[in-house]
């Protein structure tokens, strides 16, 4: 019952969203407040509406309810409950479903929260918003229902993926998707705009928050994949640059360009159109991504032919959005009156390079992405592009950016000082030389990725604490002092100063474990020793170890320093999943600061023994708290009053004499 | 610096770094893109043996070789050709003869020699590569029955 109970609210969430999407459209444009108010009702409605379908799809999924198509195809009874409740969003049809339950709770928040919006921006952009979900809906309603019966019901179901059995997987999908769709605020604002043709700084402050959140979900979201695929992959990589990662690495890129610049239109009421103009492209980057990863286009293009129903829906959805929203951008954008003026040396210019530099990594990306598409469309030729390309094209392009990156906050609003700033920066610089200087002594293998990646990182590092050492006049008057303006200072500031900070320990990380990871692979038996990074690792033996859903072969390591005892045991298994019919690899994995000690047991010799792999990642958990430090500075960036949805609306900054100090 | 000049510097620098990327991507794409060969198209010499490439079919039943330590040997077939393929290191979990495989590596001496082996997705999967190698050589719809009786694909209306 509950189950026809979620189909029904999710179409009458439907025909909810068309009202919504156009009565209130109407009321902006004639100017009739009743109109206009409607949207919020409707809004509240649809997240309602949503969050009982998405209810009675999950209570399916936990009662293990296999006369659901859904149900019975990606679960099973034996099961433990975290990955029954987590398998609800683990297949195309829930996570479907659950991709329209955000954007439908971003909506209720602007509906919500969005008291003191201007009337007629509020009501389009919840318009905007209403016609992206009902898109949604009649795709989930017409080529994915979830809630699709199964007649004769299935006796059990055939069981989730082992691989997504993992509790980093279970929570990657949603933040991924709080990210794509919260990146949609900025989409419905930026649209609202040009219809409304006024982009001014008010509504740059209304588009910041909503993108600081949705590129501290996305930022947390690419985080727990990569870790994921660290350790449950087991082949000590974290990045593949793999179609699917790629996915999710565009809108990271463009929606970090606009976080920048909007905080440009917010100061200096300039780079209107651009940022409008980035709010399009990062949404519909992220709907790119979602739909090139659930419809399975990007392994082949023949892989359309498998369900050309659904392949054909999100095409022609993709083409009315992004076509849509350009074609919009290119009638209304350029009546966007232009802004502040800046010379090519000030916080703007270097804002602004940021997002060229941004933008091209992203359209660089993107083209490594798409051409294997785009040559078998054209061609008919299968070509896979891996990373050797995105190396040899991201890597240049990060370069400047980081370079850049601590310089631009030391200068000033509108007309800035190269030569004063670069004085300002020399414990960076030299910092920089001893990094690059330790990189060339310390690690054996000399490689000029990893001198440069060192220098950037201590280069940015640093810079961002020169920055905020001088904000705060660490130097200068009494600890009190200091400390008062340390309080004084506004959150956004600490914010930036802590994502910085994050990438630049992230960085280190990368660098370390891609240029200096030591990998063995061998065939051990008990007793057999393998020296690694410092360290002694004995094969003690493998073990039977049964889980709840598997069975499962323990191979166990003992770690000791040279000569000293064993002080930590690493326990790796290889498990076998029954149900699926499918095994999979637990790396196990002991952190330390220097680095990660990654062991992985493989299949049993005839002659006796077992494969084995061993590693030592230097620097990884860097890469961890380096991102864990981007998505707190998010996080402290939100909590600024001046972010907080719902601030009064300040008059525009006229005094352009706090350049240096105060001009954040 | 009047709005006019501050556009020429912004459009400027733009067309610079694109221009930057172009070139990049093409010097890149010149040695990074890897084609996809079939069994047959290796056999026959269509695919260019001085090159990186894919190589995907099926493991052939009972090719699977253990050599010493992690070596190993095994084929690759579309069901029409047979290429014989070396690897040194660690199968995926999924590797099992009878299934798909794509392997990535050079063609010398006649075998191929690889350093990569993907068979990462899920045992109903079959790489779409494979597929296209399968339903050149015209195996596929033989292949696809007697997997489908096997179990191992799923039927038409599941994903």
């Amino acid at each position: 019952m509950s189950v026809e109970l979620g189909h029904f609210a999710l179409v009458l969430a439907l025909c909810v969203a068309l009202v919504q999407g156009s009565l209130p459209m109407v009321g902006a444009h004639r100017n009739n407040l009743a109109w206009m108010g409607l949207g919020e009702h409707a809004a509240l409605a649809q997240f309602l509406l949503v969050a009982i379908s998405f209810g009675c799809l999950m209570h399916a999924y936990v009662v293990s309810d296999f006369s659901v198509l859904s149900v019975a195809t990606n679960s099973h009874s034996a099961k433990p409950m975290l990955y029954k409740v987590a398998g609800t969003w683990g297949n195309h049809e829930g996570s479907m479903l659950l991709w329209v339950l955000i954007l439908v709770i971003f909506g209720a928040a602007v509906a919500a929260f969005g008291r003191n919006l201007p009337p007629g921006l509020r009501a389009r952009a919840l318009g905007v918003q209403a016609w992206i979900a009902a898109g949604f809906y009649l795709f989930i309603l017409f080529t994915s229902n979830p809630f699709e019966r199964l007649d004769p019901p299935a006796m059990d179901g055939q069981g989730l993926n082992p691989l997504l059995q993992d509790p980093g997987l279970a929570f990657h999908p949603p933040f991924l998707y709080l990210g794509y769709v919260g990146f949609s605020m900025a989409f419905s604002f930026a649209v609202a705009a040009l219809i409304e043709g006024r982009v001014d700084a008010a509504w740059a402050r209304w588009v910041r928050p909503w993108t600081l959140a949705a590129w501290t979900f996305l930022t947390c979201g690419i985080g727990l994949g990569s870790w994921w695929a660290y350790y449950e992959l087991g082949w000590g990589g974290w990045w593949y640059w793999d179609p699917v990662e790629n996915a999710s690495l565009l809108p990271w890129l463009s929606g970090t360009a606009l976080l920048h610049s909007a905080i440009v239109v917010e100061k200096r009421d300039a780079l209107k159109g651009w940022t409008v103009f980035l709010a399009i492209v990062t949404f519909s980057l992220s709907l790119l991504g979602t739909f090139l990863v659930r419809s399975g286009v990007l392994t082949s293009v023949h892989a359309f032919a498998v369900d050309p129903e659904r392949g054909v829906f999100i095409l022609a959805l993709l083409v009315i959005v992004i076509g849509g929203s350009f074609a919009l951008f290119a009638w209304r954008g350029p009546q966007l009156p232009a802004g502040g003026l800046f010379k090519p040396i000030s916080r703007e210019g270097g804002l602004l390079l940021n997002n060229l530099l941004l933008s091209t990594a992203a359209a660089s990306v993107l083209l490594g992405t798409l051409y294997p598409l785009l040559l078998e469309a054209t061609t008919g030729q299968k070509v896979s592009v891996g990373p050797p390309f995105f190396n040899a094209v991201f890597l240049p392009l990060m370069a400047p950016l980081l370079i850049v990156m601590a310089i631009g906050p030391l200068l000033p609003w509108k007309r800035g000082d190269l030569a004063i700033v670069l004085r300002q920066l020399w414990l960076a610089a030299l910092t920089a030389a001893i990094a690059m200087l330790l990189a060339w002594t310390l690690y054996d293998g000399r490689s000029v990725v990893g001198l440069f990646g060192f220098g950037l990182a201590a280069w940015v590092f640093f810079g961002t604490l020169t920055g905020l050492a001088r904000r705060i006049g660490l130097f200068q008057g009494s600890p009190v002092n200091v400390l008062g303006r340390a309080a004084g200072l506004p959150r956004a500031h600490w914010g930036m100063t802590f994502a910085h900070a994050g990438l630049a320990v992230s960085i280190a990380g990368m660098t370390a474990s891609s240029v200096w990871k030591d990998e063995r692979i061998q065939v051990m038996r008990t007793g057999d020793q393998i020296a690694i990074g410092g360290y002694v690792m004995t094969f003690q033996g493998a073990v039977n170890a049964p889980g709840p859903n598997y069975d499962a072969l323990q191979g166990r390591f003992s770690v000791a320093r040279p000569g000293q005892p064993a002080f930590t045991v690493l326990e790796a298994e290889r498990r076998f999943y029954p149900v699926e019919n499918q095994s999979t690899t637990e790396a196990a994995i002991r952190s330390t600061l220097r680095g990660d000690l990654y062991a992985v047991i493989g299949e049993s010799q005839i002659g006796g023994g077992y494969v084995t792999r061993l590693y030592f990642e230097p620097l990884v958990p860097w890469i961890w708290t380096g991102v864990g430090l981007m998505a707190l500075g998010g996080v402290i960036s939100l909590t600024d009053r001046r972010h907080r949805v719902g601030a009064p609306a300040r008059r525009r900054m006229t005094t352009t004499a706090v350049a240096g100090a105060g001009a954040e | 610096m009047k709005p006019k000049h501050k556009r020429l510097v912004f459009v400027g620098t733009g067309l610079a770094l694109l221009a930057f990327a172009a070139f990049l991507i093409l010097s890149a794409m010149e040695d990074s893109v890897v084609f996809f060969h079939s069994p047959t198209e290796v056999v026959e010499g269509t695919a260019n043996a001085s090159r990186r490439i894919r190589l995907g079919g099926l493991v052939e039943m009972g090719s699977v070789e253990k050599g010493s330590g992690t070596q190993m040997r095994f084929r690759v077939t579309d069901l029409k050709a047979t290429v014989p393929v070396s690897y040194t290191g660690v199968l995926p979990d999924l590797f099992r003869e009878g299934q798909g495989v794509v392997v990535e590596g050079q063609l010398r001496d006649g075998v191929f020699v690889a350093d990569q082996v993907l068979a990462k997705h899920d045992e109903t999967y079959m790489p779409p590569e494979v597929a296209d190698a399968l339903k050149k050589s015209g195996q596929w719809q033989h292949m696809k029955e007697s997997m489908q009786q096997a179990g191992q694909l799923p039927g038409s209306k599941t994903r």
